[in-house]
């Protein structure tokens, strides 16, 4: 090996796919027996629909400063008023918009890179895999707040796109490393073996042989790239990084410290988004744990035990 | 010591790498942020101090671009990060060592206490799969570790300050007194600094249960581990000096490894929480788009996570032979 894997917090396991239900039929049913999967899922599914019926559900405009400061939570604002005369219901709805938009799309380019990155570097090796590892791994040791913080600043006009650019720039690392990790170990499994001498092309091995067979390992790094890109945005915004005209739960919680809505009395201008923020991310991370329980029996609760 | 001279040579290349964004960034930016900073500071510093930050930023400069990028090393490596436009005319090396030790002592102590508390937890809860601890803890903590650092740093204002006020609003120390010596400031900084700590712990401390949870399960599982039951041995003897012992050492690349992702967290904490150090420089220098300073920031975030890392690898390296005969 040319270079020692520098963290292997993640068992790297083969998947069972079992041959009979196929890949998608074999997670879904074991989502569905799994409580944390489930309460997770779950989460995710009544955001998704906040997202999408934003409109209805919010009673007001949410840009319009058109009520009292800081009014107490009542029948006509269930969760009060800003220190600008909005009503926080409604921004916390509409907010959740670009916050799940934001989460997906990062998470989802970041897995992309991670595994064309993690993948070819295992399946290239070579001097490609001595590149490709040592790139993957300054990138996991540099502190991404800072970096983020710093090109943000200076993108400053750029909004949701940048945003979603420092986020990935700075998330792909970990799954890289972890896809790198089992790639490596499938790559001398007997059936890739015979596929080559089937004389399949390296394009088709990678597309069809290797990468169904780390769906659930791929599944899981979205899992975290999509948490991590919650909680990066969240703090990139709650410094005021971003567009600050945006509706987003970050922003909300960066106008609510502007306005020192802590000492000024109005706790849930706080409290709200971020249980927002804390209640996708931790469906997020409910799901990934859930898949790491998936894709290694040994880690599977022994006794059948109510935690929650 | 192939394997320790293999993680000098990672060090020495991602400070590299560091130094080099630190330089292209300002050159790729579109609309030349640089620029536009030095208009607005025009006439209030020194013409020395705009011509310095022109080379720094690549702006007006008939040089070529290796020649600004040899410059530009020069003038880092011998410790000459420019000067500051929030702060002028103070040197950003020295703001920065402002705050670098309040960040250093917060984080370390926070993050020993965390892997500490954290890894011990993760032992127990393994060797009692399905008990108490194993059911509860876990979980809980996976919660947990989705909380916004930031948020739950307010959180933690709002209850044990601003509510019950049994600590303080923020800062390191009483703004009456000055840093000096003696015992009385010493309480006020571990009491100014407990509700910063105490976010920092909680949201950490997930990573380092799980990890250890689930590397001590295999662990258990070891023939050594049933020799060792066989024989006898008291279960304390076995779960700290047979599975513990071997279990730990992912955890221990991980706490090097985690340090970044620490540190990010410790950035947000310290602006809630008002403490002096480089996380708040830091949003000084983003709210008046002093980039030289926020740059330099980064830089030595960097290069303190990386000493640390380079720490544990050595550790690592002593504790287990098997890196040593990797090589």
């Amino acid at each position: 090996m040319a270079i020692r894997i520098l963290t292997d917090q993640a068992p790297v396991q083969t998947p069972m796919v079992s041959k009979r239900s196929g890949i998608a039929g074999t997670l879904a049913s074991a989502l569905l027996s799994n409580r944390k999967a489930l309460a997770g899922a779950a989460v995710l599914a009544a955001f998704t629909l906040i997202a999408i019926f934003a409109p209805v559900i919010s009673p007001y405009d949410p840009h319009a400063l058109q009520f009292e400061p800081i009014l107490g939570p009542s029948r006509a604002h269930l969760l009060g008023t800003t220190g600008n005369g909005q009503d926080i219901f409604s921004q916390l709805m509409w907010s959740t918009r670009e916050s799940l938009l934001l989460a997906v799309v990062a998470g989802i380019m970041a897995t992309v890179i991670a595994v064309v990155v993690g993948v070819s570097a295992a399946y290239l090796g070579g001097l490609w895999d001595h590149v490709l590892n040592l790139v993957t791994d300054v990138f996991l040791v540099i502190p991404t707040l800072p970096l983020m913080i710093v090109v943000a600043a200076y993108a400053a006009s750029g909004g949701v796109a940048v945003l979603i650019a420092v986020i990935v720039i700075t998330g792909w690392s970990y799954g890289a490393r972890q896809l790198r990790s089992q790639a490596l170990s499938l790559r001398n499994r007997e059936f890739l073996e015979a596929a080559r001498v089937r004389g399949e092309r390296s394009l088709y091995i990678i597309l069809f042989e290797v990468l169904p067979n780390m769906t659930s390992l791929i599944v899981a790094i979205f899992l975290g790239a999509a948490l991590y890109a919650v909680l990066a945005a969240a703090g990139l915004q709650f410094i005021g990084l971003g567009d600050t005209n945006a509706l987003s739960w970050g922003t909300m919680l960066y106008w609510a410290q502007a306005n020192g809505a802590l000492l000024a009395g109005s706790p849930l201008w706080v409290l709200a988004p971020g249980i927002c923020i804390a209640l996708l991310g931790a469906a997020f991370a409910l799901l990934n744990y859930a898949f790491d329980e998936i894709a290694n029996p040994a880690l599977r609760p022994v006794r059948r035990k109510r935690w929650s | 010591m192939s394997y320790i001279a293999r993680r000098l040579e990672f060090f020495v290349i991602t400070v590299w790498a560091a130094l080099t964004i630190n330089f292209i960034l300002p050159r790729i930016m579109p609309g030349n942020p640089g620029q536009a900073m030095l208009v607005r500071f025009h006439g209030r510093v020194s013409p020395q101090t705009i011509k310095a930050l022109e080379v720094a930023f690549g702006i007006n400069n008939n040089e070529s671009i290796f020649q600004q990028y040899f410059e530009y090393l020069g003038n880092t490596l011998r410790g000459d990060f420019g000067t500051s436009l929030t702060f002028f005319p103070a040197p950003v090396g020295d703001i920065v060592k402002q705050g670098l030790p309040w960040t250093l002592g917060l984080v370390g102590m926070a993050t020993i206490i965390a892997f500490a508390l954290g890894t011990l937890i993760g032992m127990l809860s393994a060797w009692r799969r399905g008990g108490f601890l194993d059911a509860i803890l876990p979980p809980a903590f996976i919660v947990i570790s989705a909380f916004p650092y930031f948020w739950l740093g307010l959180l933690v204002l709002l209850v044990f300050a601003i509510t019950l006020g049994w600590f303080p609003l923020g800062f390191a120390y009483d703004l009456s007194s000055s840093i000096n010596l003696s015992w009385d400031f010493a309480g006020q900084v571990a009491w100014h600094g407990f509700l910063p700590a105490l976010t920092i712990v909680i949201t950490s401390i997930g990573g380092w249960i799980l990890t250890m949870r689930n590397t001590m399960i295999t662990t258990l599982a070891e023939d050594y581990v049933k020799m060792a039951r066989a024989k006898g041995l008291s279960p304390v003897r076995i779960m700290f000096m047979y599975a513990g012992r071997n279990a730990i050492l992912p955890n221990l690349t991980g706490f090097a490894m985690s340090l970044g992702f620490v540190i990010s967290g410790a950035i947000l904490v310290e602006i809630v929480f008002n403490y002096p150090g480089v996380g708040f420089t830091l949003l000084q220098a983003v709210h008046s788009e002093d980039f030289a300073l926020m740059q330099t920031l980064f830089l030595l975030i960097t290069i303190a996570v990386l000493v640390a890392v380079l720490a544990a690898d050595f550790l690592t390296a002593w504790l287990d032979p098997r890196t040593r005969e990797q090589a």
